[in-house]
């Protein structure tokens, strides 16, 4: 039996991806007398129209990094990224679509909002780009931002990013991503830096947004409770691969991957017994480790289950293929995947 | 609905759309204690002045004389004239109110009022010196712009070890380096002055002082633009990594625009307070410049002042080149609110 292959399940998800990436690698030369790091090693991740997919992860995991690839910023190394069933080209002409299109919401929007541009010109600031200003720009200007939840729009025209509180700044962050109309949001982080009386409101935009316009959402995460608010389908990652995906109930409320297992079990709400340390060395993306990638951290290694099961030799020394970007619940674990496991 | 008619799509381009601010009260404590600490800068300039040149070794009246025989009865008189046979306290008020007024008494050698004097030089000197600074901070800024965009690149590695290394050349050496170089040995530029005697027309004597600056000019820009193109470096840098950058690029922006339209107004706002520092401190900045070129300004002036020791002349143009760095100190905290609205609360 291979390892990785799992019955794809039908989960109802939506068809044809606008945004993915297929066999994605993404590699930095390291600095002197260290080795290159391989910040996404090998991922396929589909994101569906109208679909929030959450890409949750510990820092320095290359969800970012992804997420970066995705939006045409980083060039990858290999594999590609589709984008509405066509092979991402990266010369300037080809990526105009795609920035029109996708469009990247940061972590804090302190700094990802220009501090000496007025809201009404960093909001109008993507039209301009792509269809030059137009006599009509105010009216879609105020239509974004009134999407984004600032009413009455025509307030909050000349203000600075300064004067507004974080919730209205990340607004506004949202609205000069809407005002594009795209079909993805690409977001990073996008409620880490604000209060937690604001967090909740912007996951709500962001699901009113998908329930009322369609679009779609990759939300980069290291908050698995986030994910489970607001997204449909959740792909865990671990050193630059995606380790278990799926529907979000099946991939947080029964996680197969002994990772996800840790990360949930951290969580003061997940009841699921002891909260389970990992152990070893932090992940370095430039020394990967051989087998499984998780294998030296591994708890169900360690305990020994690994070889009850009959495949500690394999998690030392065969890697677990990659998982398909689809919506089908998988696991990139040959404990899990193990016939003899009790 | 009338907040919505200022915001008209397209002037929002031309510049920060005024907006009418509640309460002129911070304004005016910014502005007012701003005006303060100049003011009490210019009196510590003031005070130090008179000072610093007393302590100075000389005697002006035995340097004047030098080689002259003269009686007793004649240096008294003279010590009479310059009113240094008063007491320190005396010379001091009669100082301060000469300076309140504007009078800064008159010259030991050139007996005429010191005014006359700084008024006949200053023209020169801000020629030179503006003319000097505006080609600085223009080529400084536009190579500290493309070094720091392209950061560790071939091209930001030779243009700032290139501009360190003028940086740290001393002015005179490489004005008279010039001057044998290209003046009295290759003969293409005047090898001092301004202004070539007999020379007519407007359009000539604008030609022929071109002519002559051009070698103090080079030296100049060529020992300061690397401070100018640093900051911008520096600056650049800062701004590289910062979020609104990726926003922009994301929205499809092109990397040239990125930096035109977000990076370098950005970026320049530090650049802006030093040169603006630099706007007082030429003034004062070129006096080797005009010694090693004969330029008659107020450089070579402060220079010939200093050997006799010319007391009124010195103590003037202290409190002018020291006062000019605190105006121009003063105009870019003045300015800098106009373009940070950061600041502007």
């Amino acid at each position: 039996m291979s390892a990785p292959a799992d019955a794809p399940r039908d989960t109802g998800a939506p068809a044809a991806p606008v945004l993915g990436a297929a066999g994605l690698r993404v590699a930095f030369a390291g600095r002197a007398g260290r080795g290159t790091a391989r910040a996404v090693d090998g991922v396929d991740l589909d994101i569906g129209a109208g679909e929030i997919v959450a890409l949750v992860g510990e820092s320095g995991c290359g969800k970012s990094t992804l997420a970066r690839a995705l939006l045409g910023l980083v060039r990858p190394t290999e594999g590609r990224v589709v984008f509405r069933g066509r092979a991402l080209g990266h010369r300037p002409r080809e990526l105009k679509e795609l920035r029109r299109r996708v469009q990247l919401v940061l972590q804090d929007p302190t700094g990802a909002l220009n501090p000496r541009h007025t809201v009404y010109d960093a909001v109008a600031e993507g039209r301009r780009i792509h269809s030059g200003s137009t006599a009509d720009e105010q009216e879609h200007v105020a239509e974004a931002l009134a999407r984004a939840g600032l009413r009455p729009p025509e307030r909050f025209f000349l203000r600075y990013p300064h004067e507004l509180s974080g919730g209205q700044r990340q607004r506004v962050a949202i609205a000069g991503a809407l005002v594009l109309q795209p079909e993805v949001i690409v977001a990073d982080e996008p409620v880490a830096s604000l209060d937690a009386s604001v967090r909740g409101e912007i996951l709500q935009l962001l699901l009113r947004l998908r329930d009322d316009y369609g679009l779609a959402a990759l939300v980069v995460t290291h908050d698995l409770g986030l994910a489970w608010n607001i997204a449909d389908r959740a792909a865990v990652m671990y050193l630059g691969r995606v380790v278990e995906t799926g529907p979000v109930e099946d991939v947080l409320s029964a996680p197969r991957h002994p990772y996800t297992r840790a990360l949930l079990s951290v969580l003061p709400e997940s009841g699921s017994g002891e909260p389970q340390v990992l152990a070893g060395e932090p992940p370095d993306p430039t020394r990967i480790p051989g087998g499984c990638r998780f294998h030296v951290r591994c708890p169900v290694l360690a305990s020994g289950a690994a070889a009850a099961a009959g495949v500690a030799e394999r998690c030392r020394g065969e890697e677990p293929g990659m998982l398909s970007g689809s919506g089908a619940a998988q696991v990139a674990c040959h404990w899990a995947h193990a016939p003899e496991r009790v | 609905m009338d907040t919505a008619s200022r915001a008209p799509a397209g002037r929002t381009a031309a510049g920060p759309p005024r907006r009418g601010r509640p309460g002129l009260h911070p304004a005016v404590r910014y502005l007012g204690g701003r005006v303060i600490t100049a003011l009490v800068s210019l009196l510590a300039v003031m005070v130090t002045s008179f000072f610093l040149f007393r302590v100075l070794p000389g005697d002006p009246v035995a340097a004047l004389t030098q080689g002259r025989a003269v009686s007793v009865d004649q240096l008294e008189a003279m010590r009479r004239d310059f009113g240094l046979d008063q007491p320190l306290p005396q010379q001091f008020l009669d100082y301060c109110l000469g300076m309140l007024t504007l009078d800064f008494g008159m010259s030991y050698e050139y007996r005429v009022p010191v005014s006359e004097l700084i008024a006949e030089r200053i023209g020169p000197t801000l020629l030179l010196a503006g003319t000097g600074t505006v080609l600085a901070a223009m080529l400084g800024l536009a190579l500290g712009t493309r070094a720091g965009w392209r950061r560790g690149s071939l091209m930001d590695r030779v243009d700032t070890g290139l501009a360190l290394t003028l940086w740290s050349v001393p002015s005179f050496w490489l004005g008279l380096l010039l001057i044998v170089l290209l003046a009295s040995g290759a003969g293409l530029f005047p090898t001092s002055g301004m202004s070539t005697p007999g020379v007519e027309g407007a359009f000539n004597v604008a030609l022929d002082v071109a002519h002559h600056m051009v070698l103090p000019v080079a030296t100049m820009v060529a020992v300061v633009y690397a401070q100018y193109m640093m900051i911008m470096r520096s600056s650049v840098l800062d701004e590289k990594g910062a979020d609104y950058l990726t926003t922009a690029r994301a929205k499809g922006l092109r990397d040239a625009a990125v930096l035109r339209r977000h990076a370098v107004p950005n970026a320049l706002l530090p650049t802006v307070t030093l040169i603006f520092l630099n706007l007082g401190r030429v003034v004062s900045g070129v006096i080797l410049i005009e010694t090693v070129f004969a330029w008659p300004g107020l450089g070579s002036l402060f220079y010939s002042g200093l050997r006799v020791p010319d007391l009124p002349i010195v103590q003037a143009l202290f409190v002018v080149f020291a006062g000019s760095v605190i105006v121009m100190n003063l105009l870019a905290d003045l300015v800098y609110p106009l373009l940070d609205p950061r600041v502007r609360t």
